[in-house]
C-alpha cells in the first residue's frame, strides 16, 4: 500500500510573477519527482493569479511531500490534489496530424467522427484534427491514427477542476 | 507627497529600518551605488570580508548566536556565484538571511554582459525565496518582504538582486509596517486537537523520549526555556540532534548527550528502543535515523515542524503537529498543566534503569596518552578552560566537529554554531567572525581542523582589520580526517588524497596575517597554551598537534541501524558494511 504508485492530478494557484513555473519545474526536477503533464495559463488577470495543473506519479509518501513541498513555495497560494479531494473533471486538447490517401484518408475521417473530432485543416492529402477528451480518449484516438499516417500530435497537457459550486 | 530617492537609498533605509546593524560584503562594480551609501552613513557598519563565501557564513554566524538575520551585499556574477555555499549552507540549516546581490543594468540583462550571471537562476534552488527587482519602485516592499520571508516560518535564505540602474533609479520610499503578504503566511499555532492527543499519547508512554533539534533553537530563547520545563515536568530523558545543542543543559542528568551517527550509546539505543518519540524541531536526517526500516521500530511518533515539508518525508509518523515550538510547547504545557498528568512513574524508573546500564558502558571513554595529545582530550581540557555563557563555539566539518559536539558542552542555545546539514568546511572562521561582529566581548572559538580550516583562511585578514579577537583552535592531525576514516573503515586503507600534504606553519602563518600562533604538541604543554590563548587580546591561530589517525567514536556505519552501533573498544574489528550502505554518504 505503502510502495504503491498513483498517478495524482494537482491543481495549483500561484500569483503570476517572473519565475513562477521554473520554481515549480525546479521543485520537481531537483528533488526527482516525475511529471506526466504541466498545463499553466493566467486564469485572473486582475488578480494576476495564474493555474498550473500537474500529473504526476509516485507513492502515497511522495504524493504528500510534492503537495507539501509546492505548498512552501512563496508565491504559491493553494495546492489542491484533485484526485483525492474532490470528484473533478480532467479535460486535454490534442491537435493531430493525419496525412494519407485513398481508403485511410476516408478511415481516419470516418474515426475522427466517432470521436468527436473536429478538422480544423484539410489538404488534398492531410487532416489535423481537434480532439478534446480525458488522456485516455486522445491516447487511444491517436493509437487509432498510426495505421492511417498520423504525422505529429501536439497536446496541451490536462487541465482540471473540481465538480460542483465551491472554487479552489 | 513624500519625497523620492534612488534605489541605493532605499536599500540603506529599509536596512536601518529593519534594525540592521551590521552587514557582511564586499564591493564590485555592480554594487557601487549601494556601498557610496554606506559610506555616507553610520547607523549600518559594513564589514569587510576577503571573499563572498566568507561574508555568506559571517552572517550565519551573526544570525544563529543573536536570533536576528545575517545581511549579505554582494556584486554581481562571481560575487553572487561565491555566495552560493553560503546560501545553500544557510538554507539546509535553517538561517535566517539576507543576501543583496548586485546585477548588471536591465537593458544588459540576458546579454552575457561582464560579471552577469542568472544569479536569480543560480540561487533558486539555494534560497528560500529570491527576487529580481525589475523596478525601483518595487524595491522597498521587496526589501521588507525578503527580511519577512527570511526570519518568519521556517527560516532561510532570500536573495534580492538589484541590478545597477534600480539602484540609481529615483522610487518612493515605503516603512516595513505597511507590507503584507498576499500567499506566504506560515502557520504558527498547532492544531490543539492534535496537542490534545501528544499529551494523552505522552502521558501514557512507559518508555519516552524527547527528541529536540535546531528548530528550538530557531524558535527563540522562550523555547529552549519552554522545552526545559516540560522535560522536568515529565522526567523523560531528552537527546538532541548536531543543531540542537543548547536547547536543553548537558549538565542536567536527563540529558542522554546528541543522537545520530556519532551519537551516543544511550541516546541511539533509547531511540531504538523507546515506545513514545517526542521529535521537537528535527526533520529525521539520514545522520540521525541510520538505516530506515530499523528506525525506532516500536514507538508511536509525534512530530513538531513549522515546516509541513519535513512531516513523514524521511519517516512517518503517527501524530504531525506543524507549528512553531515555543507555541506548541506553550500550549502543551498548558494542557499538561490543567489536566494534572502523571506520567508512569514505575514504567519510567525501569526505563531510567536500562538507560543507565547503556550509560555504565561510558561509549566516550578513549585512551589515554602522555606523550601525544588526543583530539578528545585537545577539546575536553579546551571545555574545561574556556566554558562559561560567554562562550561561543563554532566548528568547521569533520572529526574535529563531530569531537566538538561530543566533547564540548553546552547549556544554553544559541553558543553552537555549525554547518549541519550542508556539511561546509570552511565554515567555522567566517562564522567565529560574525559571531565576534554580534558579542564584541565574548570568547569565540572556531574548533576547526587543518584541512577545513586552509578552506576560508583569508578570513583570518577580517579578524585582523576590525580586531576581532577569534581564536582558532586546530586539531591538527594531518588528515583530513572523517575521509581518512571512512577510507579505513570502507575502502581498505587506501588513503587516497585525504593525506594534508605540503601543510603551510599554521604559527608562521597567523604572524603573517597579524594575528598570534601558538601551537602545543604535548599534553603537558596543553593547559598552559590554552590559557595563553584565552589571554591573547587578538586573533590567535591554535595548532594543536593531535594523533594522527584516531578515529572517531561511537559510529552507526552507513547503512546500519542504531543498535549496531561501533564504539571505540571495537577499533581494528573488521567491519561488514552492506552494499546498501556503502551507496550512502
Amino acid at each position: 500500500m505503502q510502495d504503491q504508485i498513483n498517478t495524482h492530478t494537482i491543481s495549483v494557484l500561484v500569483d503570476n510573477e517572473a519565475g513562477v513555473l521554473a520554481r515549480v519545474i525546479g521543485l520537481f526536477s531537483g528533488r526527482g519527482y516525475n511529471i506526466d503533464s504541466l498545463t499553466v495559463a493566467e486564469v485572473d488577470d486582475g488578480a494576476h493569479t495564474s493555474r498550473i495543473t500537474v500529473v504526476t506519479t509516485g507513492t502515497p509518501m511522495v504524493i504528500e511531500q510534492i503537495k507539501a513541498q509546492l505548498g512552501r513555495l512563496v508565491p504559491v497560494h493553494r495546492v489542491v490534489d484533485l484526485t483525492v479531494e474532490t470528484d473533478s473533471v480532467e479535460r486535454e486538447l490534442a491537435l493531430i496530424k493525419v496525412s494519407g490517401k485513398g481508403e485511410a484518408r476516408v478511415e481516419a475521417l470516418r474515426m475522427s467522427e466517432a470521436f468527436r473530432a473536429r478538422v480544423v485543416d484539410a489538404t488534398p492529402d492531410s487532416f489535423v484534427f481537434e480532439l478534446t477528451g480525458r488522456t485516455g480518449k486522445i491516447d487511444a484516438f491517436i493509437g487509432l491514427m498510426r495505421p492511417l499516417g498520423l504525422k505529429e500530435v501536439s497536446r496541451t497537457g490536462v487541465a482540471a477542476i473540481a465538480r460542483g459550486a465551491e472554487a479552489m | 507627497m513624500s519625497a523620492t530617492m534612488t534605489g541605493a537609498q532605499i536599500v540603506l533605509k529599509a536596512l536601518q529600518d529593519q534594525g540592521v546593524e551590521h552587514i557582511f560584503g564586499y564591493p564590485g562594480g555592480a554594487v557601487l551605488p549601494i556601498y557610496d551609501e554606506i559610506f555616507q552613513q553610520d547607523a549600518v557598519e559594513h564589514i569587510l570580508v576577503r571573499h563572498e563565501q566568507g561574508a555568506t557564513h559571517a552572517a550565519e554566524g551573526y544570525a544563529r548566536s543573536t536570533g536576528k538575520p545575517g545581511v549579505v551585499l554582494v556584486t554581481s556574477g562571481p560575487g553572487a556565484t561565491n555566495a552560493v555555499t553560503g546560501l545553500t549552507d544557510a538554507l539546509m540549516d535553517s538561517i535566517p538571511m539576507v543576501c543583496i546581490t548586485g546585477q548588471v543594468a536591465t537593458h544588459l540583462i540576458g546579454n552575457d554582459a561582464f560579471q552577469e550571471a542568472d544569479t536569480v537562476g543560480i540561487t533558486r534552488p539555494c534560497t528560500k525565496h529570491n527576487y529580481l527587482v525589475k523596478s525601483a519602485d518595487d524595491l522597498p516592499r521587496i526589501l521588507h518582504e525578503a527580511f519577512h520571508v527570511a526570519t518568519t516560518g521556517r527560516p532561510g535564505p532570500v536573495v534580492v538582486d538589484i541590478p545597477k540602474d534600480v539602484q540609481f533609479a529615483e522610487a518612493k520610499y515605503m516603512r516595513p509596517t505597511a507590507v503584507k503578504h498576499k500567499t506566504y503566511k506560515p502557520q504558527i499555532k498547532g492544531d490543539i486537537e492534535a496537542i490534545y492527543t501528544a499529551v494523552d499519547l505522552i502521558s501514557k508512554a512507559k518508555k519516552p523520549v524527547f527528541y529536540s533539534g535546531g528548530g528550538v533553537i530557531n524558535s527563540g530563547p522562550q523555547a529552549s526555556q519552554l522545552l526545559r520545563e516540560f522535560v522536568k515536568l515529565t522526567g523523560f530523558p531528552i537527546t538532541s540532534t548536531l543543531m540542537g545543542l543548547g536547547a536543553f543543559p548537558s549538565a542536567d542528568p536527563q540529558w542522554l548527550g546528541m543522537l545520530g551517527m556519532h551519537g551516543t550509546y544511550e541516546a541511539n539505543l533509547a531511540m531504538h528502543d523507546c515506545d513514545v518519540m517526542i521529535n521537537i524541531g528535527a526533520r529525521f536526517d539520514d545522520r540521525i535515523t541510520g538505516r530506515l526500516d530499523a528506525f525506532s521500530p516500536n514507538s508511536k511518533k509525534i512530530h513538531i515542524d513549522i515546516d509541513p515539508s519535513s512531516i513523514n518525508k524521511n519517516v512517518a509518523v503517527d501524530l504531525p503537529i506543524v507549528g512553531d515550538v515555543a507555541h506548541v510547547l506553550e500550549d502543551m504545557l498548558r494542557v499538561w498543566k490543567s489536566r494534572a498528568v502523571e506520567p508512569d512513574k514505575k514504567a519510567l524508573t525501569d526505563w531510567w534503569a536500562e538507560i543507565e546500564t547503556w550509560r555504565r558502558r561510558k561509549c566516550l571513554a578513549y585512551r589515554k596518552d602522555d606523550k601525544a595529545i588526543k583530539p578528545q582530550y585537545a577539546v575536553e581540557r579546551l571545555y574545561e578552560l574556556t566554558k562559561g555563557p560567554n562562550t561561543y563555539i563554532t566548528t568547521e566539518v569533520g572529526q574535529h566537529q563531530m569531537w566538538a559536539a561530543q566533547y564540548y558542552r553546552f547549556e544554553e542555545p544559541n553558543r553552537w554554531m555549525t554547518s549541519g546539514g550542508l556539511g561546509t568546511m570552511g565554515y567555522g572562521i567566517p562564522a567565529a567572525v560574525g559571531v565576534q561582529v554580534a558579542h564584541p566581548d565574548a570568547l569565540v572559538i572556531d574548533i576547526a581542523g587543518e584541512a577545513s580550516v586552509l578552506m576560508t583562511m583569508q578570513e583570518i585578514s577580517t579578524a585582523v582589520q576590525y580586531r576581532l579577537p577569534v581564536k582558532i583552535f586546530i586539531l591538527n592531525n594531518e588528515y583530513m580526517g572523517m575521509v581518512r576514516q571512512w577510507q579505513e573503515l570502507l575502502h581498505g586503507g587506501r588513503y587516497s588524497s585525504s593525506y594534508s600534504e605540503a601543510l603551510p606553519d599554521f604559527v608562521k602563518l597567523a604572524e603573517a596575517y597579524g594575528a598570534t600562533g601558538i601551537r602545543a604538541e604535548k599534553p603537558d604543554e596543553l593547559d598552559d597554551a590554552i590559557r595563553k590563548m584565552i589571554k591573547t587580546k587578538g586573533p590567535v591561530i591554535f595548532d594543536c598537534i593531535v594523533t594522527k589517525e584516531e578515529n572517531c567514536f561511537p559510529m552507526i556505519p552507513s547503512g546500519a541501524a542504531h543498535n549496531d552501533m561501533l564504539l571505540a573498544d571495537d577499533q581494528g574489528l573488521d567491519i561488514e558494511v552492506s552494499d546498501a550502505g556503502k551507496v550512502m554518504v
